[in-house]
């Protein structure tokens, strides 16, 4: 018994190979044309950064100097440094953090977890977006009319919490994005051993969005460590040392603003170090937060 | 009236209601429903079940695609519950108590009533937090007492020879069978009385699908066993009692010596010999 082999049957003509082989160029002409495209985009891009990145370095680190840590800011020509502005960054950036987290987080369990199709959570939602992209200024000027004016002056704590309130929209929005990737089938998991909804989000549901949720907070961080416009009208930058939230207290964004414009050298030397002090920092918090995203998955 | 009378009224209620010779070998009810309706939104996709599973043995539910029979197990420890528009209306009866009526505490019936997934799903914790995960929502035990029952659980779950050394490691890196098996352990760590299976060897290799039908056959030593299969082999091998859906429906059930042999309705025969299905 011998079988035989039959070419298998299309429908329409045969196979035309010159024109397969055509349009395969064609497939890679485009290929090219949209690659080359890509790298060009790029390669501005990354000039653009690099120019910035060099110029903050070779403007900054000659200014670097020990002073710069340990005085703070001082008239023109008396030599002084930065401390007094990196103390009230430190303080504003981390109380800022501290009072807009847990909020933020409350606020972005509620919209994954139980406004479930509800009208508030969709509005909830809607506002949150819009202050995620809300001019700073504003903020700033909000906070001005809410605090500032009724407690009779600028103060640390009306800065803390302008810059909460830029920190809240950026946890909420990771927060429910990080809680709607958990599958349901880990949710029904823990459901189904009998616990209470609160218990499954919080041991379930936090672990398991613990890294995302981390890397929103940090990214808060570095937006509002570099904040300058709701300083202004809040903190509005102290050239004395104070470490009081009841008085204005100095920042470094403020400091580049009002240093930067001015006539003295030595002021805007110190201007370019308070900026590569700020890029630095917030380089380093982006990249802590990706090797967090990444080291997992 | 004390636990042990109304379980005994109960049973004695539903023993009355059995009786047919191919019954024989089953043991009383645990588990009755009685006119089960279920609907998802206006969609019903129960119709009017009535079935009996017998305690401390194997029930495997099975049929084609979409017959139900997930959804009768998703009913019986209340999971529906979690999604609003999904409803059950009749009666599940469990120690002559009607689980499904709206006053029951959902916590304490899954306690009671536990389940195992389709694919594995441990809690990105240790393997042992995975254990006690469970524990403590229910009890409070000191280190002694929870070490205790984590490994009672692991070594039921046959899983504890090979997790022994590394209780504290991520339960996240053990592979898919070991995680099936652990999150068998988590759930009978809390000593349910019964235990609901959705497929669950349907995402394993057949090494781990022959270890979990191995450990079913050993757990029914002290638990009602119900699994959801699509694998009527595993379900000759391991159930005692088979009841086949369709449409919602339930066609037959039976003993399931008697089920594979004998089916005495049409359309059984027709889908345990593979003709539709």
């Amino acid at each position: 018994m011998s079988a035989t082999i039959t070419a298998p049957r299309h429908p329409g003509p045969a196979k035309d190979l010159r024109v397969a082989r055509r349009l395969g160029q064609r497939r890679h002409r485009t290929n090219f044309v949209v690659e080359a495209l890509c790298v060009v985009a790029t390669l501005v891009g990354l000039f653009f950064l690099a120019s910035i990145l060099l110029t903050l370095l070779w403007l900054g680190f000659g200014g670097l100097s020990l002073s710069v840590f340990t005085r703070i800011t001082l008239p023109p020509g008396s030599h002084g440094g930065l401390l007094n502005a990196i103390v009230g960054s430190l303080i504003q950036t981390a109380l800022g953090t501290l009072i807009g987290t847990p909020i933020g987080l409350l606020v972005g369990t509620y919209l994954a977890e139980y406004s479930r199709g509800s009208a508030l959570g969709d509005a909830v939602r809607f506002v949150s977006d819009v202050l995620l992209s809300a001019p700073s200024i504003l903020i700033g000027l909000f906070i001005y009319v809410l605090v500032v004016r009724p407690s009779g002056g600028f103060s640390g704590i009306a800065g803390c919490i302008a810059l909460a309130v830029i920190v809240i929209p950026i946890v909420v929005r990771t927060t429910e994005d990080m809680l709607r990737l958990i599958p349901v089938s880990l949710r029904e998991a823990a459901m189904a051993l009998g616990a209470p909804r609160w218990k499954m989000i919080l041991f379930v549901c936090y672990r398991a969005a613990r890294d995302g949720i981390v890397t929103g907070i940090l990214l808060a961080v570095a937006r509002i460590a570099g904040e300058t416009a709701p300083l202004l009208f809040t903190s509005l930058g102290n050239l004395n040392w104070s470490v009081s939230l009841g008085k204005p207290m100095a920042s470094l964004p403020v400091t580049i603003y009002q240093y930067a414009g001015s006539a003295f050298a030595d002021w805007v030397q110190l201007a370019w170090v308070a900026a590569l002090l700020i890029t630095v920092g917030v380089l380093a918090i982006n990249i802590a937060a990706r090797t967090l995203l990444r080291g997992r998955h | 009236m004390s636990t042990t009378e109304r379980e005994l009224k109960a049973r004695l209620e539903i023993m009355g209601g059995l009786g047919a010779e191919d019954e024989a070998g089953l043991n009383p009810a645990r588990m009755s429903l009685r006119n089960l309706d279920f609907f998802y939104g206006a969609t019903q996709a129960l119709k009017g079940i009535n079935l009996d599973f017998p305690d401390r043995q194997v029930t495997g539910l099975i049929g084609p695609s979409g017959c139900g029979k997930s959804t009768l197990l998703r009913v019986l420890n209340r999971m529906y519950d979690l999604y609003p528009g999904q409803r059950a209306t009749g009666e599940v009866l469990m120690d002559g108590e009607n689980i499904i009526a709206p006053d029951v505490d959902l916590n304490d019936l899954r306690s009671r009533v536990g389940m195992v997934f389709q694919k594995p799903t441990p809690f990105p914790m240790s393997i042992y937090d995975n254990i006690a995960f469970g524990v403590k929502l229910h009890e409070r035990l000191g280190k002694s007492a929870m070490d205790e029952r984590v490994e009672w659980s692991l070594t039921r779950a046959a899983l504890w020879g090979e997790v022994k050394d590394r209780l504290s490691a991520s339960a996240m890196g053990l592979s898919g069978g070991q995680q099936q098996r652990l999150c068998i352990a988590r759930t009978i760590a809390v000593r349910p009385e019964v235990i609901l299976l959705d497929e669950p060897t349907s995402a394993l290799d057949p090494i781990s699908t022959l270890k979990v039908e191995e450990l079913m056959d050993e757990l029914k030593q002290d638990f009602t066993i119900a699994i959801v299969t699509h694998n009527l082999q595993q379900a000759a091998r391991c159930a005692d009692q088979v009841a086949f859906f369709y449409l919602g429906e339930l066609i037959e059930v039976g003993t399931a010596a008697r089920m594979f042999t004998a089916p005495k309705v049409q359309r059984t025969q027709e889908y345990i010999t593979g003709r539709f299905g």
